[in-house]
């Protein structure tokens, strides 16, 4: 067991099961042949693994900064491959966020898939396995593997079940990220040649030489800034999200583009600090540029995802823009904004879901007016409008707030340029509010609201008002990892 | 004991040699299958055998029966995979199996050789079974005519630039032994005379291997042979050059670093070209042809540091290559009726027509581009490693873009069967073995890819 690993005080490897355990229900599903009993199995897969996530959470010790729950076994020992695994405060969060989004992702297909049922089911458990696997693991390689195998389920998810332009979107995204996975591969075995392991751990703090510091941050930021995606890289993303049915859309939009700023916190910080340091005023700016780019685009949408996919940009911009502050104000801000995004854009990429389901238009204007018809919808969009541009009171508001405040300490005009991007957001956010509510007089009658639909979009709206008003337990879990770090940064700084 | 293996396989063709002169020639297949399996089975049990034999020019040792296995096993299912869909002109049919069993004596013995003389005369037993299968097509046009002599006069323009280049060798080191040749070459190496007569003796086996600049017969051929001939030529001749390039590699003391050069120019024009190519073919078995000489280039990434490490890489690699095209070929088998060759077209609506080969192609496909977990990508990973780790990052970056460049084409085809709707045809009954067949590719691609650590430690023990 490394230096770095904490032992398991379950009696069990918890870790490993919450990775699997979805692989486990879409390999049950294979044999099982009724619709009905497929969509409960999944549910029942995906909730379980929740629970245990819930175990995971409660019992994770959040005084210290080491990765807990460790497991590890020789994998490829010719290679000094391992599959070790092991979550501290960042990745607990991030488990827990897949784990509760995978449910809601299954509901939302309960109806609004007709095709192929089993197949989409293996495709989201499959998914949920690569995505946790990530977050999970500590060996380089391993991590690579869930990396890339993340991405068949996802592009098939939005090959087969997609929107009309399904064929453009989804091979775009596929090669799009691929190519930033491949530089990423390189720079692994870079690191691996280095240090004669693929331990993401032993790779941290090592003082390589700038040069090389400098080559492995750029093949990261690569594979990482497309992912988040940062802008220019982000071409992949409004193609994507549009196309993807509802559930390939909120997995996209709360956990893939997590990966990006997971990748830029676990890897480029504590293993290449130095070019971090070195690049932070680039990563900055295309941070402020994102932001502000993502609020104009977002202004002259008329398509409804494709507000939401942009919206994503100016939001994801906030996670970076803290991120390279290196301020422990920044980097708890950006870790709450991953959190709050992945929690308020899923939730709105399931409200148009929702409305796509009744009258099959994602145009702003063929869903306007429905304030009087779709009450409950109505109030549910409102509380995730309200809270995707950060009104005080929600998420987001707490999330944004900490990045700012961060901002400001280490770069005013930067700050400056975020709070434009902010009003922007309440801009265009207030602007499909408006529409969707009054936007119409005359309009058809249209059923709001069913329970199932209700139900799943239930615990979202309390995490939303629940970080907006009492962050505080949320960010003790995660404040030991992210203070060690940003001393460890300190340490190190010019 | 330790020819035993060949012997069997001379037995399998001599077998087929009488059968063709008789008149009844209902259930060959099952005589082939049969056989194929005993012969496989021998060669299982014989991997242990170790000796020299025929004043050494001939060894028998780990390496070499890893490889016979290896080979046998590529015999193994092409036979399995091979059926009546007229495919293969019926009337040849026993000659059709004697020269494909003859074929796969020269390439076992090709890996035992290590002297020149053995290895030109093995080279040219299988060589010369290969010309001769490649007409034997059933119902098509002129194509597999054109391609017969294609393959016979690029064949026999390689051979002699091999046999040119041999030449030099032995009059520079007055030897026709490898081992003999190798110690003396290193003194020759900084004169061009040694490079010349290395890299002259070694066209033939990137001939096999379809590496630039010997790739021009490959999609003529493939397009024109048969389905299962293509299948054939396209995996197991390769492991034996692979074979012999390794033993080379393991041979040579110093690294030239002009040799190398060489070797890294080659592989380099040798992937781009077959992907940038592979983009634009709409013939499924001429895209195949391309991706196979962009996998010659990633295969050189092994052969290129010299090194125990990168040899058994390349082996590795060549393992995957094996099932993972042989998976492609199968799947276009089962799907061409009448064995006529299939566009990309052909595949719209594969997942609706038939699930299982569908799944089976994509498995093979995402393998062929190397995405994790399949073992395209762990075989990728240690070439990778290997180069990387003796100095050639070039080599890997070009590697790497050229794996984002191949995944178009590669996802095009799971695309074609995954997001399009079938338009007319009907569904696709698979027959209870050809199911078997399809799940034993697909584990295999899946199990080398995510539990390498077996097959990897035999293969290090081997190199």
């Amino acid at each position: 067991m490394s230096p770095y690993l904490t032992m398991n005080p379950l009696g069990f490897p918890i870790l490993s099961t919450v990775t699997f355990l979805p692989l486990a229900g879409a390999l049950v599903i294979l044999f099982l042949k009724p619709e009905r009993v497929i969509k409960t199995a999944a549910l029942a897969a995906t909730l379980l693994t929740f629970l245990l996530a819930l175990v995971l959470l409660a019992h994770y010790n959040p005084a210290t900064p080491l990765f807990q729950f460790g497991e590890s076994w020789p994998w490829i020992p010719a290679y000094n491959i391992n599959y070790v695994l092991g979550v501290d405060g960042i990745t607990v969060m991030l488990v827990l966020l897949t784990a509760l989004i995978a449910p809601l992702c299954v509901l939302c297909s309960w109806t609004a898939i007709a095709l192929r049922v089993k197949e989409f089911m293996v495709c989201i458990l499959l998914m949920e396995t690569a995505m946790i696997g990530v977050f999970c693991s500590l060996d380089f390689m391993l991590f690579y593997v869930f990396w890339e195998a993340m991405l068949i389920p996802m592009y098939l998810l939005i090959a087969i079940w997609g929107g009309p332009l399904k064929d453009y979107a989804s091979i775009k995204f596929f090669i799009y990220t691929l190519f930033g996975s491949v530089f990423l591969l390189v720079a692994i075995i870079a690191l691996y040649l280095v240090n004669g392991t693929f331990s993401i751990p032993a790779a941290m703090f090592k003082n390589y030489g700038f040069n090389f510091q400098f080559w492995v941050f750029l093949a990261f930021a690569i594979a990482f800034a497309i992912k988040v995606p940062m802008f220019p890289f982000h071409t992949w993303l409004p193609a994507a999200h549009t196309e993807a049915p509802t559930a390939g859309s909120v997995f996209l939009a709360s956990i893939l583009l997590k990966m990006g700023t997971y990748g830029f916190l676990r890897f480029c910080l504590p293993i290449v600090p130095q070019a971090s340091f070195y690049f932070a005023p680039f990563m900055i700016t295309l941070s402020v540029i994102g932001i502000i780019y993502g609020g104009f685009v977002c202004l002259s949408q008329t398509d409804m995802k494709k507000l939401i996919a942009y919206s994503s940009v100016a939001h994801m911009g906030f996670v970076t823009l803290g991120i390279f502050t290196f301020t422990l104000y920044g980097l708890e801000g950006a870790m709450l904004q991953m959190l709050n995004h992945g929690i308020t854009t899923g939730a709105l990429f399931l409200m148009v879901g929702i409305v796509y389901e009744r009258t099959h238009s994602r145009e702003i204007y063929d869903n306007a007016g429905l304030g009087k018809i779709a009450p409950i919808y109505v109030g549910f969009l409102s509380l995730f409008a309200v809270s995707s541009f950060a009104f005080p009171g929600t998420n987001s508001f707490v999330g944004e707030l900490y990045v700012l405040i961060g901002t400001f300490a280490r770069n005013r005009l930067a700050g400056f340029g975020a709070v434009v991007g902010a009003v922007l957001a309440a801009a265009y956010m207030l602007r499909l509010l408006k529409q969707i509510v009054w936007g119409r007089e005359e309009r058809p009658a249209l059923k709001d609201m069913n329970l199932r639909e209700i139900i799943y979009l239930v615990p979202l709206g309390i995490f939303v008002i629940w970080v907006g008003f009492f962050p505080r337990p949320f960010v003790e879990i995660m404040e030991p990892t992210l203070a060690h770090l940003q001393m460890q940064l300190k340490n190190l700084a010019p | 004991m330790t020819l035993l293996p060949e012997i069997f396989i001379f037995i399998f063709s001599i077998t087929f040699l009488f059968l063709s002169l008789g008149e009844k020639k209902a259930n060959l297949f099952a005589v082939a299958r049969l056989l194929a399996l005993i012969g496989f089975v021998i060669t299982l049990l014989c991997t242990g055998a170790k000796g020299e034999l025929f004043f050494g020019a001939y060894r028998v040792d780990f390496f070499s029966q890893v490889f016979k296995l290896l080979i046998v096993t590529g015999l193994l299912f092409v036979v399995f995979m091979m059926e009546r869909r007229d495919d293969v002109e019926d009337d040849y049919l026993p000659e059709y199996f004697m020269l494909l069993g003859f074929s796969t004596l020269g390439l076992m013995m090709l890996v035992s050789a290590v002297e020149l003389i053995s290895i030109v005369i093995s080279l040219e037993i299988s060589s010369f079974s290969l010309y001769t299968i490649v007409p034997l097509r059933k119902n098509q046009s002129r194509i597999q005519m054109e391609a017969a002599v294609k393959y016979l006069f690029f064949g026999a323009i390689a051979t002699g630039i091999m046999l040119y280049g041999m030449g030099y060798l032995y009059g520079m080191a007055h030897s026709t032994f490898l081992v003999d040749i190798m110690g003396n070459l290193p003194r020759f190496l900084n004169q061009p005379l040694g490079i010349l007569a290395l890299s002259l003796t070694l066209a033939a086996f990137f001939f096999k291997l379809s590496l630039f600049p010997f790739h021009f017969w490959a999609p003529d051929i493939y397009e024109g042979a048969s389905n299962v001939t293509t299948a054939f030529i396209a995996t197991v001749p390769k492991l034996a050059a692979t074979a012999l390039l390794i033993r080379l590699a393991m041979l040579s003391a110093s690294v030239p670093a002009e040799l190398a050069m060489l070797l890294f120019v080659l592989a380099a024009l040798s992937m781009t070209l077959g992907n940038i190519v592979g983009l634009v073919q709409k013939d499924l078995k001429r895209l195949l042809a391309y991706s196979g000489i962009a996998h010659a280039g990633y295969l050189m990434m092994g052969i290129m540091p010299l090194s125990r490490d990168g040899g058994a890489a390349a082996v590795y690699y060549m393992t995957v290559y094996l099932f993972m095209n042989l998976a492609c070929f199968y799947v276009i088998i089962l799907l061409a009726q009448k064995g006529e060759n299939l566009s990309v077209e052909n595949l719209t609506g594969l997942a609706r027509r038939s699930p299982l080969l569908a799944f089976t192609l994509a498995v093979a496909a995402f393998s062929l581009a190397g995405i994790p977990p399949s073992g395209g990508f762990t075989g990728k990973l240690f070439l990778f490693v290997s180069a990387f780790r003796a100095g050639y990052l070039g080599i890997v970056l070009i590697g790497a873009v050229n794996a984002v460049i191949s995944m178009f084409y590669y996802l095009n085809l799971v695309r074609m069967s995954y997001s399009r709707e079938p338009a007319g045809q009907g569904i696709i009954q698979l027959a209870f073995h050809e199911k078997v067949l399809c799940y034993v590719f697909n584990i295999l691609i899946l199990y080398l890819g995510i539990l390498p650590f077996g097959v990897l430690d035999i293969l290090r023990r081997a190199v």
